[in-house]
């Protein structure tokens, strides 16, 4: 039974057709990555799926919930999947311990004590239980990408989406969030993950999904997807970027 | 008891309205110019001439205009000399607004870069010089949005003035409500003439600043 | 012939003064935390309220904005009890004041909003937040934050604009000067006087200001903080 079910789904901007008809089921405990040239619509589709936008045609759902119009029925899919950005995106006022607790607070209502226990337990799942008290404009931005990984699994979500969560960090700490996101992935989280790390493609997903002009152009596992490419737009796109 | 259309409210109030305009203009025109005395004050070398535009600014943007208003009248009085409620009222708007303007610009002169300084001191301009031939010419770009802004500040204080009797429109408003004891409709059309004033100044004031900063992403 | 300057006939009316003080005190403190809060509001409404309550706000802040403080005084307190509405000078001054500020803050503070980078919202929204706790909690402190000098700059202007409030017999600090030069004939020393005061609580509010935002606004405790702390305060439960 798939977790997240992906069907049909057409997006315009104005005249620009970005997604022509996607259709993708991921499985849970499945670790996706969606790889294409920029404007192929894996960010788009990405994000289409918690509803940071909208699609104009097509289904998604999590589990047992449809992605609907309304604030409510989009908040009601964003408490089962996750988001992690390429921007990080804390929040600079609040610690990093507030971070990570506020939404199980204020979203889900756990008490104050609940909340930081969670958020202990998720903060030394990451590596940073010592940061509980430290602002985010104190630390490296792998370590914030860290904590924004942290922050997201406090509110327990079957699946996470990766938006290019290692492209804005320096070549040096790409590894220490990718290590955080491999052990997730051993411990069986669903993982949706738009990424250019081609060799933690091939390493650690299940499936690789390749996106050109705003359809899945080729999809299989690692093994085949980057050995025996099938479509010469893959080819040409594996051979842009090495492996 | 004599009726009042409204027209009658109306035309007495435009009549007055053309004062507000007058006091607006003067008091920008010369507070302007004022203001780039103090200006080059500012940038003096002498650090006496610095402190005291410092103090200056301070004093007139700290202060109440209806307390700047009441001593520039009275002050003035103290000379022996009958003022007239327009020439206090000028006087005081220009120093008054002569400090924010002086302000406003400095602002625009600091936004132009050290290197335009450096520059023009290594072809031996003295400070007079650098200023008036690069840094203002390049700053005045940048100073007119907030300027044309400013100048609605000018024209809501004016109603200031009216205390000490200068009849602009908002005395032409009391005396006019005392006549026909109709305070709503009366003030309702001053505010709305001001604001006929006001509305379209600020509008272009935001129209130069979105086209500035449009200008400014080389 | 020389003035003589009298200014010990202005400091047997002390008592005038201080009333005078407290009065213009008591007008700023209400009229601020109401016209900022007034601001917050209408900062939120203009960002994200319905559909049918921005015009509206934004009409008002143009009007208030684009009309003169002692018009705007003048309508409230002459104008509302010619249709009927009874009102003391004290209350037309302080909606007067509330209104005025709560348009500029409206302005100054959505200002702050709109600054604030779309991944925060976003971020906010993934963690499934309604967007009233979006605002709450990671809009609004950021916000203040980034225009807390020019808020505290209204402020002051409108503190300073409370002296018009004399001309409808309000009790505060240029009604003490007015009532003190009527009775001694020493207008120039009496408003010299009064204005130097008033150069003393500009400057003592502009501190007390920064303070408060160090306090409040830019405050960054390092363990989670009692709950009597501010609403300002965002992220406590």
């Amino acid at each position: 039974m798939s977790l997240i079910v992906i069907e049909n789904v057409k997006k315009s901007y104005g005249n620009n057709a970005v997604l022509r008809g996607i259709d993708l089921e991921i499985n849970p405990g499945e670790v996706v990555a969606i790889i294409g040239k920029s404007g192929s619509g894996k960010s788009t589709l990405l994000r289409c799926i918690n509803g940071l936008e909208t699609i104009d045609e097509g289904l998604i759902s999590v589990g047992d919930v449809l992605l609907g119009r309304s604030e409510r029925e989009l908040r009601e899919l964003r408490l089962r999947v996750g988001m992690i950005f390429q921007q990080f995106n804390l929040f600079p006022h609040l610690s990093v311990g507030r971070n990570v607790m506020i939404s199980p607070i204020i979203v889900k209502g756990a008490k104050e004590q609940q909340a930081r226990e969670i958020a202990q337990q998720n903060l030394t799942r990451v590596g940073l239980a010592e940061k509980f008290d430290s602002y985010p404009d104190q630390l490296s931005g792998g370590q914030q990408q860290r904590v924004a990984i942290a922050r997201a699994l406090s509110m327990q979500p079957k699946a996470l989406l990766c938006d290019e969560i290692t492209s804005a960090l320096d070549p040096e700490l790409v590894n220490e969030v990718l290590g955080v996101v491999r052990k997730l992935a051993t411990e069986g989280m669903t993982l949706v993950m738009v990424t250019h790390e081609m060799r933690f493609a091939r390493e650690v997903c299940d499936r690789v999904v390749f996106m050109h002009q705003g359809r899945v152009h080729e999809i299989g596992p690692p093994e085949e997807f980057f050995s025996k490419p099938k479509t010469p737009e893959l080819q040409q796109f594996l051979g842009m970027v090495s492996v | 008891m004599i009726g009042f259309t409204i027209w009658d409210i109306v035309r007495n109030l435009l009549l007055a309205l053309r004062w507000t305009v007058a006091l607006s203009l003067l008091s920008f025109l010369m507070g302007g110019t004022l203001g780039i005395v103090l200006l080059f004050m500012r940038n003096s070398r002498y650090r006496i001439l610095r402190d005291i535009i410092r103090v200056y600014i301070e004093v007139f943007q700290g202060t109440p205009l209806l307390m700047q208003l009441f001593l520039v009248f009275f002050g003035i009085a103290l000379f022996g000399i009958e003022v007239p409620a327009w020439l206090a009222a000028g006087v005081a708007l220009t120093l008054w607004s002569a400090s924010f303007l002086a302000e406003i610009w400095r602002g625009c002169v600091d936004a132009i870069p050290r290197g335009q300084w450096e520059a023009s001191a290594c072809l031996a301009m003295n400070r007079f010089q650098q200023m008036r031939h690069i840094v203002l010419p390049q700053a005045l770009r940048i100073a007119i949005p907030p300027t044309v802004g400013f100048g609605v500040q000018i024209i809501k204080g004016t109603a200031v003035t009216s205390i000490i009797g200068f009849v602009e429109l908002s005395k032409a408003g009391t005396i006019i409500t005392n006549a026909t004891f109709q305070p709503f409709i009366v003030f309702g059309l001053v505010g709305l003439m001001y604001f006929v004033l006001c509305w379209p100044l600020s509008k272009y004031s935001q129209f130069l600043e979105r086209k500035f900063n449009v200008a400014h992403r080389h | 012939m020389i003035y003589q300057f009298d200014f010990s006939s202005i400091l047997e009316y002390a008592k005038v003064l201080e009333q005078g003080v407290l009065m213009t005190i008591r007008l700023i403190v209400i009229g601020g935390v109401a016209g900022v809060s007034l601001g917050i509001f209408g900062a939120w409404a203009r960002t994200q309220g319905p559909r049918w309550l921005k015009p509206i706000i934004s009409a008002y802040v143009e009007l208030i904005r684009n009309t003169p403080f002692l018009v705007q005084l003048f309508f409230i307190f002459f104008g509302l009890p010619s249709i009927g509405v009874t009102i003391t000078e004290l209350q037309a001054a302080i909606i007067a004041m509330v209104i005025n500020l709560g348009a500029y803050s409206t302005e100054i503070i959505r200002a702050g909003v709109s600054a604030i980078a779309r991944g925060q919202i976003e971020a906010a929204l993934s963690l499934s937040m309604t967007r009233l706790q979006v605002f709450r909690y990671v809009i609004l402190r950021p916000a203040l934050q980034k225009v807390w000098p020019a808020l505290s700059s209204q402020i002051v202007i409108v503190m300073l604009g409370s002296s018009i409030c004399s001309q409808i017999s309000v009790e505060e600090l240029s009604f003490a000067a007015n009532f003190i030069q009527s009775r001694n004939f020493r207008a120039f020393e009496a408003y010299l006087v009064t204005t130097l005061i008033y150069l003393i609580m500009a400057i003592l509010l502009r501190q007390i200001l920064h303070y408060i935002g160090r306090r409040f606004v830019f405050h960054r405790p390092s363990i989670v903080a009692p709950k009597s702390i501010a609403i300002l305060k965002g992220g406590q439960a």
